[in-house]
Protein backbone atom coordinates (compact mmCIF):
# COMPACT_ATOMS: atom_id res chain seq x y z
CA UNK A 1 0.00 0.00 0.00
CA UNK A 2 1.22 3.45 -0.88
CA UNK A 3 2.32 5.77 1.99
CA UNK A 4 0.87 9.06 0.90
CA UNK A 5 2.27 10.99 3.78
CA UNK A 6 6.22 11.91 4.35
CA UNK A 7 7.96 9.81 7.17
CA UNK A 8 8.63 11.70 9.77
CA UNK A 9 12.24 12.27 9.37
CA UNK A 10 10.87 14.15 6.11
CA UNK A 11 8.35 16.31 7.35
CA UNK A 12 9.60 19.97 6.72
CA UNK A 13 9.50 23.24 8.60
CA UNK A 14 9.11 26.77 8.60
CA UNK A 15 12.70 27.67 8.25
CA UNK A 16 15.22 31.21 8.11
CA UNK A 17 14.07 34.06 6.56
CA UNK A 18 16.65 35.70 5.04
CA UNK A 19 17.32 39.64 4.62
CA UNK A 20 15.97 41.66 1.84
CA UNK A 21 18.41 42.91 -0.39
CA UNK A 22 19.29 46.33 0.90
CA UNK A 23 17.85 49.77 -1.30
CA UNK A 24 16.23 47.21 -3.77
CA UNK A 25 13.01 48.20 -5.15
CA UNK A 26 11.80 45.06 -7.61
CA UNK A 27 11.83 41.96 -5.17
CA UNK A 28 10.98 38.71 -5.61
CA UNK A 29 10.16 36.53 -2.94
CA UNK A 30 11.25 32.64 -3.24
CA UNK A 31 10.43 29.89 -0.31
CA UNK A 32 13.02 27.00 -0.84
CA UNK A 33 13.56 23.67 0.61
CA UNK A 34 16.68 23.03 2.59
CA UNK A 35 18.19 20.17 4.25
CA UNK A 36 21.85 19.66 5.85
CA UNK A 37 23.06 16.56 6.28
CA UNK A 38 25.05 17.30 8.87
CA UNK A 39 23.08 19.29 11.69
CA UNK A 40 20.45 16.00 11.78
CA UNK A 41 17.57 18.01 11.72
CA UNK A 42 14.57 17.47 9.23
CA UNK A 43 14.36 19.27 6.67
CA UNK A 44 13.04 22.94 6.36
CA UNK A 45 11.14 25.92 3.98
CA UNK A 46 13.70 28.91 3.40
CA UNK A 47 12.85 32.29 2.74
CA UNK A 48 15.01 34.23 0.64
CA UNK A 49 14.42 37.85 -1.56
CA UNK A 50 15.89 38.29 -4.68
CA UNK A 51 16.57 42.00 -6.52
CA UNK A 52 15.30 41.30 -9.76
CA UNK A 53 17.34 44.53 -11.13
CA UNK A 54 20.57 42.52 -10.42
CA UNK A 55 18.96 39.13 -11.30
CA UNK A 56 19.15 37.28 -14.41
CA UNK A 57 15.61 36.39 -16.11
CA UNK A 58 15.43 32.61 -15.31
CA UNK A 59 14.73 30.55 -11.94
CA UNK A 60 18.43 29.32 -11.76
CA UNK A 61 20.08 33.30 -12.68
CA UNK A 62 18.09 33.35 -9.14
CA UNK A 63 19.15 30.34 -6.73
CA UNK A 64 23.06 31.45 -8.48
CA UNK A 65 22.11 35.51 -7.32
CA UNK A 66 20.86 34.04 -3.92
CA UNK A 67 23.75 31.41 -3.39
CA UNK A 68 26.27 34.15 -4.51
CA UNK A 69 24.82 37.14 -2.49
CA UNK A 70 23.25 35.92 -0.03
CA UNK A 71 23.80 31.75 1.44
CA UNK A 72 26.93 30.29 -0.06
CA UNK A 73 25.22 27.07 1.60
CA UNK A 74 22.20 26.70 -0.83
CA UNK A 75 22.67 23.43 -2.58
CA UNK A 76 21.48 22.70 -6.27
CA UNK A 77 22.70 20.84 -9.84
CA UNK A 78 23.10 22.56 -12.67
CA UNK A 79 25.28 22.64 -15.89
CA UNK A 80 24.49 24.57 -19.45
CA UNK A 81 21.66 26.64 -18.30
CA UNK A 82 20.39 26.00 -22.00
CA UNK A 83 18.12 23.43 -21.40
CA UNK A 84 19.91 21.06 -22.62
CA UNK A 85 21.81 18.66 -19.76
CA UNK A 86 19.08 18.69 -17.46
CA UNK A 87 20.73 19.14 -14.14
CA UNK A 88 18.97 21.49 -12.73
CA UNK A 89 15.39 19.75 -12.95
CA UNK A 90 13.52 20.32 -9.54
CA UNK A 91 9.74 20.83 -8.84
CA UNK A 92 9.23 24.87 -9.09
CA UNK A 93 5.34 26.14 -8.32
CA UNK A 94 3.91 22.60 -8.03
CA UNK A 95 5.43 20.97 -11.26
CA UNK A 96 8.91 19.30 -12.47
CA UNK A 97 10.58 21.53 -14.89
CA UNK A 98 14.57 23.09 -15.58
CA UNK A 99 14.99 25.91 -13.23
CA UNK A 100 17.26 27.40 -16.44
CA UNK A 101 14.38 27.37 -18.95
CA UNK A 102 11.57 28.56 -16.86
CA UNK A 103 11.38 32.30 -16.84
CA UNK A 104 10.99 34.13 -13.32
CA UNK A 105 7.78 35.67 -15.05
CA UNK A 106 6.25 32.85 -15.99
CA UNK A 107 5.98 31.71 -12.33
CA UNK A 108 2.83 33.61 -11.40
CA UNK A 109 2.31 36.00 -8.74
CA UNK A 110 3.12 35.80 -5.03
CA UNK A 111 6.37 33.62 -3.63
CA UNK A 112 8.14 30.83 -6.16
CA UNK A 113 8.17 27.79 -4.08
CA UNK A 114 11.03 25.09 -5.07
CA UNK A 115 11.58 21.86 -3.94
CA UNK A 116 13.81 18.46 -4.88
CA UNK A 117 12.23 16.38 -7.57
CA UNK A 118 9.17 14.50 -5.34
CA UNK A 119 9.69 11.39 -3.81
CA UNK A 120 13.47 11.09 -4.17
CA UNK A 121 16.08 10.08 -1.53
CA UNK A 122 17.28 14.01 -0.80
CA UNK A 123 21.37 13.96 -0.80
CA UNK A 124 21.16 17.91 0.25
CA UNK A 125 18.99 20.73 -0.41
CA UNK A 126 17.70 20.54 -3.91
CA UNK A 127 19.93 17.66 -4.75
CA UNK A 128 18.18 14.31 -5.35
CA UNK A 129 19.84 10.73 -5.38
CA UNK A 130 19.64 9.81 -8.93
CA UNK A 131 21.15 6.34 -8.13
CA UNK A 132 17.88 4.36 -8.96
CA UNK A 133 17.25 6.33 -11.86
CA UNK A 134 20.09 5.91 -13.89
CA UNK A 135 20.33 1.85 -13.24
CA UNK A 136 16.71 1.87 -14.77
CA UNK A 137 18.13 3.65 -18.02
CA UNK A 138 20.76 0.83 -17.84
CA UNK A 139 18.10 -1.65 -17.33
CA UNK A 140 16.87 -1.43 -20.99
CA UNK A 141 19.93 -1.46 -22.70
CA UNK A 142 20.18 1.73 -24.20
CA UNK A 143 22.39 1.18 -27.02
CA UNK A 144 22.05 -0.49 -30.80
CA UNK A 145 21.79 -3.97 -30.68
CA UNK A 146 22.31 -6.01 -33.59
CA UNK A 147 22.69 -10.21 -34.85
CA UNK A 148 24.12 -9.10 -38.56
CA UNK A 149 27.68 -9.12 -39.50
CA UNK A 150 28.63 -5.07 -39.07
CA UNK A 151 29.03 -3.16 -42.32
CA UNK A 152 32.16 -1.80 -43.52
CA UNK A 153 30.68 1.97 -42.86
CA UNK A 154 27.44 2.99 -40.94
CA UNK A 155 24.35 1.01 -39.98
CA UNK A 156 21.64 2.97 -42.88
CA UNK A 157 18.68 4.45 -41.81
CA UNK A 158 16.19 5.74 -44.09
CA UNK A 159 14.96 9.29 -43.69
CA UNK A 160 11.15 7.71 -42.69
CA UNK A 161 12.56 5.17 -40.25
CA UNK A 162 14.62 8.10 -38.95
CA UNK A 163 12.38 10.29 -38.28
CA UNK A 164 10.22 7.56 -36.25
CA UNK A 165 12.88 8.73 -33.33
CA UNK A 166 12.03 12.42 -33.68
CA UNK A 167 10.08 12.88 -29.80
CA UNK A 168 12.62 10.08 -28.51
CA UNK A 169 15.99 10.93 -29.08
CA UNK A 170 15.50 14.95 -27.36
CA UNK A 171 14.77 13.23 -24.20
CA UNK A 172 17.65 14.76 -21.58
CA UNK A 173 17.01 12.24 -18.83
CA UNK A 174 16.71 15.25 -16.18
CA UNK A 175 14.37 12.87 -14.39
CA UNK A 176 11.23 15.31 -14.54
CA UNK A 177 8.84 13.29 -16.08
CA UNK A 178 9.65 10.04 -13.85
CA UNK A 179 9.89 11.81 -10.39
CA UNK A 180 5.88 13.28 -11.79
CA UNK A 181 4.48 10.02 -11.98
CA UNK A 182 2.97 8.72 -8.91
CA UNK A 183 2.84 5.02 -9.80
CA UNK A 184 6.52 5.72 -9.51
CA UNK A 185 5.83 7.27 -5.94
CA UNK A 186 4.37 3.61 -5.11
CA UNK A 187 6.20 1.34 -7.28
CA UNK A 188 9.34 3.31 -7.87
CA UNK A 189 11.66 0.00 -6.97
CA UNK A 190 10.00 -1.82 -9.80
CA UNK A 191 8.60 0.61 -12.36
CA UNK A 192 10.94 1.49 -14.69
CA UNK A 193 9.19 4.51 -15.38
CA UNK A 194 8.28 7.01 -18.14
CA UNK A 195 11.44 8.56 -19.10
CA UNK A 196 13.26 4.80 -18.62
CA UNK A 197 10.49 3.67 -21.15
CA UNK A 198 10.23 6.25 -23.19
CA UNK A 199 14.19 5.44 -23.77
CA UNK A 200 13.06 1.65 -24.42
CA UNK A 201 10.59 2.63 -27.15
CA UNK A 202 13.64 4.84 -28.74
CA UNK A 203 15.58 1.44 -28.83
CA UNK A 204 12.30 -0.65 -30.12
CA UNK A 205 11.63 1.38 -32.85
CA UNK A 206 14.99 2.27 -34.26
CA UNK A 207 15.31 0.33 -37.37
CA UNK A 208 18.59 -0.93 -37.17
CA UNK A 209 18.01 -2.17 -34.23
CA UNK A 210 17.74 -6.28 -34.20
CA UNK A 211 16.70 -7.49 -30.57
CA UNK A 212 13.07 -6.04 -30.22
CA UNK A 213 12.36 -9.36 -29.16
CA UNK A 214 14.27 -9.42 -26.36
CA UNK A 215 13.91 -5.95 -25.43
CA UNK A 216 10.21 -6.68 -25.46
CA UNK A 217 10.42 -9.77 -23.08
CA UNK A 218 12.77 -7.94 -20.78
CA UNK A 219 9.25 -5.39 -20.26
CA UNK A 220 6.60 -7.93 -20.06
CA UNK A 221 6.38 -7.95 -16.25
CA UNK A 222 3.45 -6.42 -14.24
CA UNK A 223 5.75 -3.73 -13.00
CA UNK A 224 8.12 -2.45 -15.20
CA UNK A 225 5.91 -1.42 -17.62
CA UNK A 226 2.51 -2.20 -16.79
CA UNK A 227 2.40 0.37 -13.66
CA UNK A 228 1.37 2.75 -16.17
CA UNK A 229 -2.29 3.72 -15.35
CA UNK A 230 -1.80 6.55 -18.37
CA UNK A 231 -1.82 9.54 -15.08
CA UNK A 232 0.16 11.39 -18.07
CA UNK A 233 1.80 13.50 -15.06
CA UNK A 234 5.27 13.04 -17.59
CA UNK A 235 3.80 14.26 -20.77
CA UNK A 236 2.19 17.49 -18.47
CA UNK A 237 5.47 18.00 -17.00
CA UNK A 238 8.36 17.34 -19.92
CA UNK A 239 10.18 20.26 -20.47
CA UNK A 240 11.24 19.24 -23.61
CA UNK A 241 7.79 18.93 -24.58
CA UNK A 242 8.06 15.08 -25.16
CA UNK A 243 5.55 12.78 -24.57
CA UNK A 244 6.49 9.90 -22.65
CA UNK A 245 2.89 8.43 -22.04
CA UNK A 246 2.37 8.31 -25.54
CA UNK A 247 5.68 5.94 -25.51
CA UNK A 248 4.52 3.88 -23.25
CA UNK A 249 1.10 3.37 -24.92
CA UNK A 250 3.02 2.27 -28.09
CA UNK A 251 5.51 -0.27 -26.36
CA UNK A 252 1.83 -1.73 -25.02
CA UNK A 253 0.70 -1.70 -28.59
CA UNK A 254 3.59 -4.01 -29.47
CA UNK A 255 3.03 -5.99 -26.37
CA UNK A 256 -0.33 -6.81 -28.19
CA UNK A 257 1.28 -6.92 -31.46
CA UNK A 258 3.34 -9.89 -31.22
CA UNK A 259 0.84 -11.64 -29.26
CA UNK A 260 -1.62 -11.82 -31.78
CA UNK B 1 38.91 4.89 9.94
CA UNK B 2 36.09 6.04 11.60
CA UNK B 3 32.82 6.09 9.70
CA UNK B 4 31.46 9.37 8.72
CA UNK B 5 28.06 10.34 10.43
CA UNK B 6 25.31 10.91 7.80
CA UNK B 7 21.42 11.21 8.66
CA UNK B 8 18.98 8.86 7.17
CA UNK B 9 17.96 10.78 3.98
CA UNK B 10 14.64 12.38 3.42
CA UNK B 11 12.45 11.73 1.07
CA UNK B 12 11.46 14.72 -0.51
CA UNK B 13 7.73 16.03 -0.97
CA UNK B 14 5.15 14.60 -3.47
CA UNK B 15 1.60 14.62 -2.83
CA UNK B 16 1.68 17.53 -0.65
CA UNK B 17 3.38 19.99 -2.93
CA UNK B 18 2.65 18.59 -6.46
CA UNK B 19 0.75 20.94 -8.99
CA UNK B 20 -2.78 18.99 -9.51
CA UNK B 21 -3.52 18.66 -13.55
CA UNK B 22 -7.11 17.66 -15.02
CA UNK B 23 -5.42 14.27 -15.91
CA UNK B 24 -4.03 13.20 -12.62
CA UNK B 25 -7.28 14.01 -11.05
CA UNK B 26 -9.27 12.30 -13.39
CA UNK B 27 -7.10 8.93 -12.96
CA UNK B 28 -7.93 9.28 -8.91
CA UNK B 29 -11.50 9.79 -9.57
CA UNK B 30 -11.24 6.61 -11.79
CA UNK B 31 -9.58 4.77 -8.73
CA UNK B 32 -11.70 6.37 -6.32
CA UNK B 33 -15.39 5.41 -8.49
CA UNK B 34 -14.11 1.83 -9.25
CA UNK B 35 -13.94 0.91 -5.44
CA UNK B 36 -17.50 2.81 -5.23
CA UNK B 37 -19.27 0.62 -7.24
CA UNK B 38 -18.27 -2.15 -4.77
CA UNK B 39 -20.66 -0.69 -3.00
CA UNK B 40 -23.04 0.05 -4.92
CA UNK B 41 -23.22 -3.31 -6.79
CA UNK B 42 -24.03 -4.03 -3.12
CA UNK B 43 -27.56 -1.96 -3.28
CA UNK B 44 -28.66 -3.69 -6.46
CA UNK B 45 -27.64 -7.07 -4.38
CA UNK B 46 -29.80 -5.94 -1.54
CA UNK B 47 -32.64 -5.46 -3.50
CA UNK B 48 -32.54 -8.54 -5.70
CA UNK B 49 -32.07 -10.11 -2.57
CA UNK B 50 -35.66 -8.51 -0.74
CA UNK B 51 -37.39 -9.07 -3.60
CA UNK B 52 -37.04 -12.81 -3.81
CA UNK B 53 -37.52 -12.95 0.38
CA UNK B 54 -41.24 -11.98 -0.30
CA UNK B 55 -43.64 -9.27 -0.20
CA UNK B 56 -42.73 -7.36 3.29
CA UNK B 57 -39.42 -7.20 2.16
CA UNK B 58 -39.72 -6.28 -1.30
CA UNK B 59 -41.87 -3.10 -0.01
CA UNK B 60 -38.99 -1.89 2.53
CA UNK B 61 -36.70 -1.90 0.13
CA UNK B 62 -38.60 0.09 -2.17
CA UNK B 63 -39.91 2.48 0.77
CA UNK B 64 -36.00 3.50 1.20
CA UNK B 65 -35.07 3.17 -1.86
CA UNK B 66 -37.87 5.94 -2.19
CA UNK B 67 -37.15 7.69 0.31
CA UNK B 68 -35.27 11.15 -0.30
CA UNK B 69 -32.13 9.37 1.06
CA UNK B 70 -32.04 6.44 -0.18
CA UNK B 71 -32.95 8.40 -3.90
CA UNK B 72 -30.01 10.77 -2.90
CA UNK B 73 -28.19 7.29 -2.77
CA UNK B 74 -29.05 6.05 -5.95
CA UNK B 75 -28.22 9.45 -7.42
CA UNK B 76 -24.93 9.65 -6.48
CA UNK B 77 -24.37 5.61 -7.43
CA UNK B 78 -25.78 6.89 -10.73
CA UNK B 79 -23.06 9.34 -10.98
CA UNK B 80 -20.18 6.92 -9.89
CA UNK B 81 -21.87 4.68 -12.41
CA UNK B 82 -21.19 6.73 -15.66
CA UNK B 83 -17.91 8.64 -14.54
CA UNK B 84 -16.03 5.05 -14.16
CA UNK B 85 -17.38 4.17 -17.77
CA UNK B 86 -17.00 7.46 -19.57
CA UNK B 87 -13.05 6.64 -17.48
CA UNK B 88 -13.22 3.80 -18.91
CA UNK B 89 -14.08 4.13 -22.50
CA UNK B 90 -11.24 7.46 -21.86
CA UNK B 91 -8.37 4.72 -21.02
CA UNK B 92 -9.61 2.72 -23.70
CA UNK B 93 -9.00 5.31 -26.57
CA UNK B 94 -5.50 6.37 -24.90
CA UNK B 95 -4.89 2.32 -24.90
CA UNK B 96 -5.29 2.65 -28.28
CA UNK B 97 -2.59 5.62 -28.69
CA UNK B 98 -5.46 7.92 -30.01
CA UNK B 99 -6.14 11.35 -28.16
CA UNK B 100 -2.68 11.98 -25.99
CA UNK B 101 -1.55 15.24 -27.32
CA UNK B 102 -1.57 18.08 -24.78
CA UNK B 103 -4.63 19.78 -25.37
CA UNK B 104 -6.51 16.43 -26.38
CA UNK B 105 -5.72 14.99 -23.07
CA UNK B 106 -6.59 17.65 -20.94
CA UNK B 107 -10.05 18.00 -22.80
CA UNK B 108 -10.23 13.90 -22.38
CA UNK B 109 -9.86 14.43 -18.67
CA UNK B 110 -12.60 17.59 -18.44
CA UNK B 111 -15.20 15.65 -21.00
CA UNK B 112 -15.40 12.72 -18.47
CA UNK B 113 -16.74 15.25 -15.56
CA UNK B 114 -18.83 16.92 -17.75
CA UNK B 115 -19.96 14.02 -19.50
CA UNK B 116 -20.60 12.35 -16.26
CA UNK B 117 -22.88 14.85 -14.60
CA UNK B 118 -24.70 15.32 -17.46
CA UNK B 119 -25.39 11.80 -18.22
CA UNK B 120 -26.47 11.24 -15.02
CA UNK B 121 -28.56 14.33 -15.04
CA UNK B 122 -30.40 12.81 -18.24
CA UNK B 123 -31.08 9.84 -16.72
CA UNK B 124 -32.93 11.08 -13.88
CA UNK B 125 -35.12 13.51 -15.64
CA UNK B 126 -35.90 10.64 -17.93
CA UNK B 127 -36.91 8.39 -15.06
CA UNK B 128 -38.60 11.53 -13.36
CA UNK B 129 -40.68 12.01 -16.18
CA UNK B 130 -41.46 8.25 -17.41
CA UNK B 131 -42.32 7.21 -13.95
Amino acid sequence: MAQFTLPKNSQYTEGKSWPKPAGATNVQEFRIYRWNPDDGANPRIDTYYVDRDDCGPMVLDALLWIKNNVDSTLTFRRSCREGICGSCAMNIMGGNTLACTLGIDDCGDGAIKIYPLPHMPVLKDLVPDLTSFFAQHASIEPWLQTETAEPETEWRQTPEDRSKLDGLYECILCACCTTSCPSYWWNGDRFLGPAALLQAYRWLIDSRDENTGERLDNLHDPFRLYRCHTIMNCANTCPKGLNPAKAIAEIKKMMVARAV
Amino acid sequence: MAEAKVAPRPLSPHLQIYRWSWTMAMSVAHRLTGIALYGGIALFAIWLVCLAAGPGAFDAVQWFFGSPLGTLILFGYTWILMHHMLGGVRHLVWDFGYGMEAAQRIGMARLTLIGSVALTLAIWVVAFVAF
